[in-house]
């Protein structure tokens, strides 16, 4: 007995809420194509030249890179962990792609922060933008990842590209977020302080309340590259290529080796990307003189 | 011309602010006034001036809309209605612009927790006005340095504020607002977050700093005796109306309301009373070239032992005791030149504080000769004078306030409070 028997469900009037954005997506492939085409394009001028830099050049030589990085943001002993850890993924044999995948998620991520940070820096500015911003992101953030991929396909058809855009609308929304509450949280005093001295917005702005978020910008830089990592594997679908082929190949096969590789690989880009963009952000002044405020305390 | 003119402002927060201006204009109390309206009186009806060169100060506990207030004098917060003149330009009209750059050239504001930048330097803290106005580094560094130097930082210039103590952090927030050049100072809270023997250095660094730079200050505080120590004016807010402006003296002896004695009751009055509040008309004054007869007979007259003697501008000479002037009729002398002593009474100035008479007191043999700015003879004080001047100033007993002669007695505030307080 299915629950359209009761009368007064029976009565509820249907809502074809898929067909609408079906044929919503249908207008936009058709009146748009050229658009999702140039935007194709741009995509791929900008990932195809990373992966094959990536890969054109030696392993040692990015594992060397990636370490002196940790070196400088952390210290030898995280750049002893990430040679080792990066040295291992090369020992396996899926190098070329996980950097396809780094290729791609620092792609994702640079165009994500490039839309995310400036959309946050104007609904904190921006009370009702912030109230429209507010329920987009939520919906941006718990639609199931893999549904941006269906009209990804749609516009963009298969390939790295689909995979790249549908990572960049999943991991906007805490770069947005995290800006958002870094400008906010900025002491209100201290805004005072510089308007009272006459500083124009875009001072109080710049100068002054963007270093004093940065701390809190760098944590949405990170969680940005975090979920492009996670959503690079699940583009893997749409034939974007890169770690998320190998472990929806090993997923079909059922191969448990090659995918536990996969995974390994994924694991340690995602810890060394981590640690990396998180110490960036504590070399900045302003996050200095706050940890040192903080140890004061 | 005063510095700053403020007519009956308000500050509404919430809706329906021009129904609450309405209703808050007839005087009745913030609470009654707004019942049932979805807004909340900040400031209510404030009008005052500041006079250039002052020290005014804004005092009231939390609540009572002091920050508010200060907040709107630069515009940082827009009145619901009423006026603001800095140096004759209203600022509740100007546009943004020419509001920023009015607070370039004319205001400038040290905040209660100190709002110093924590990723600048103490130098670039204490140069930040001018690099908002546009100056090249070398001049601004040399500015930042000076101001820096008058309130004794300069070997801090390249620390970062949190190396600072707090008392230290906040010479630097009045050097940043110094090193602006503006002649308007609003200072909100300004010493309140530090303990108090720190409070009082700061204190006498600002006041040993106004002495040199004469700027026009407006100092809000929570704290009656820092207002006392501070304020050449005083205006005491309580739920966001000002209830008397006046001098320290004024509000210790002639309190507009109960709300206000109360306030002051715990006040150390022999620190804020001064000498010419308490004391009392000279009886038995001769000009040096009286003869000794006249004074043999005020002698007589006043049945004291001692006389007064001015001379020429009635400049303070001395006294004259019963003995000299015996031997003035013995030796049958024209005038009193002569015979006039300074060993039997003390000097002192009309600002000394009744603190500080104590002492003079006991040693002078006679009543303490309080002498104006011109040296003439303003007053005397008896020691009994000085004494129930003590009493009078009590805690508890507010009420039996006799009319001084250095605080000629205003009207009754009590009815209209916040109106008639423009001073």
């Amino acid at each position: 007995m299915s629950l359209r028997e009761f009368p007064l469900d029976a009565a509820l009037p249907r809502v074809p809420l898929g067909e609408w954005v079906e044929s919503a997506v249908d207008w936009a492939t058709r009146t748009l194509g050229p658009v999702f085409d140039a935007i194709t394009a741009g995509v791929e001028a900008l990932v195809g030249p990373l992966e094959q830099l990536l890969n054109g050049v030696p392993a040692v030589a990015v594992v060397a890179v990636l370490a002196g990085l940790g070196w400088w943001l952390r210290g030898w002993k995280f750049a002893l962990g990430a040679a080792v850890g990066l040295l291992l993924v090369a020992g396996m044999p899926y190098w070329e792609e996980t950097m396809s995948t780094l290729a791609q998620v620092l792609v994702a991520s640079v165009l994500a922060l490039l839309l995310a940070v400036p959309l946050g820096i104007f609904v904190a500015e921006n009370k009702r933008a912030s109230a429209v911003a507010r329920p987009v992101l939520d919906f941006m953030q718990t639609m199931p990842a893999f549904v941006y991929l269906i009209p990804a396909l749609f516009f963009f058809g298969i390939g790295t590209v689909p995979g790249v855009l549908a990572t960049v609308v999943f991991s906007m929304p805490p770069g947005v977020r995290l800006t958002e509450l870094g400008l906010r949280q900025v002491d209100k005093e201290i805004v005072q302080a510089a308007e009272s001295f006459g500083a124009p917005p875009w001072m109080v702005l710049l100068r002054t309340k963007v270093p004093l978020a940065l701390p809190t910008i760098m944590t949405g830089v990170n969680q940005v590259i975090m979920l492009s990592l996670s959503m690079v594997v699940i583009a893997g679908m749409v034939g974007a290529g890169g770690l998320g082929d190998v472990i929806i190949f090993s997923l079909s096969q059922v191969e448990v080796g090659s995918g536990f590789e996969g995974g390994i690989a994924v694991v340690v880009l995602a810890v060394v990307l981590d640690r990396l963009t998180d110490s960036l952000g504590d070399r900045f002044p302003s996050a200095r003189a706050q940890r040192l405020a903080r140890e004061a305390a | 011309m005063s510095a700053l003119a403020v007519q009956s402002l308000y500050k509404i927060f919430g809706n329906r602010a021009d129904e609450a201006v309405r209703r808050l204009a007839d005087g009745a109390p913030r609470a009654e006034a707004l019942a049932g309206l979805p807004a909340t009186a900040a400031v209510v009806d404030a009008t005052f001036e500041v006079r250039p060169g002052e020290i005014f100060v804004v005092m009231g506990l939390s609540g009572s809309g002091k920050s508010t207030l200060i907040r709107m004098l630069n515009g940082l917060l827009r009145p619901t209605s009423g006026s603001v003149r800095v140096d004759g330009v209203e600022l509740t009209s100007l546009k943004p612009a020419a509001l920023r750059k009015l607070r370039r050239d004319k205001i400038s504001m040290v905040f209660q927790h100190f709002a110093l930048m924590p990723h600048r330097t103490v130098a670039e803290n204490a140069g930040y006005a001018l690099e908002v106005a546009g100056l090249p580094k070398p001049e601004r560094r040399e500015r930042a340095m000076e101001a820096l130097r008058m309130v004794g930082l300069t070997e801090w210039a390249d620390n970062l504020p949190h190396d600072l103590s707090g008392g230290m952090r906040q010479r630097v927030g009045l050097a940043r607002a110094l090193a602006a050049g503006t002649d308007i100072l609003l200072m909100d809270e300004a010493f309140s977050a530090l303990d108090p023997l720190i409070r009082r250095e700061i204190q006498d660094q600002l006041l040993e700093l106004q002495a040199e730079l004469g700027k026009t200050i407006i100092f809000i505080t929570h704290d009656l005796n820092e207002a006392m120590r501070l304020g050449d004016r005083i205006a005491v807010m309580r739920d966001g109306r000002i209830v008397q402006i006046g001098t320290a003296e004024e509000i210790l002896t002639d309190p507009a309301n109960g709300y206000v004695a109360q306030f002051v009751a715990d006040v150390d009055r022999t620190r804020i009373l001064t000498a010419a509040s308490v004391m009392e008309k000279p009886h038995q004054v001769l000009d040096v070239g009286a003869g000794p007869r006249v004074a043999a007979k005020a002698l007589r007259d006043t049945q004291t032992s001692v006389v007064y003697v001015t001379g020429p501008g009635k400049r303070f000479l001395g006294t004259v005791t019963e003995d000299e002037v015996l031997r003035a009729l013995r030796e049958n002398r024209t005038n009193l030149d002569g015979h006039v002593v300074t060993d039997q009474v003390r000097t002192v100035t009309e600002d000394t504080s009744v603190a500080d008479l104590f002492a003079d007191c006991a040693e002078s043999r006679h009543p303490v000769a309080v002498l104006d700015d011109r040296g003439r003879l303003a007053g005397v004080i008896p020691r009994i004078t000085l004494l129930s001047a003590l009493a009078s100033a009590t805690p508890d007993e507010p009420a039996p306030v006799e009319p001084s002669p250095a605080a000629p007695a205003p009207a009754d505030l009590d009815a209209a409070a916040g109106k008639e307080m423009s001073a």
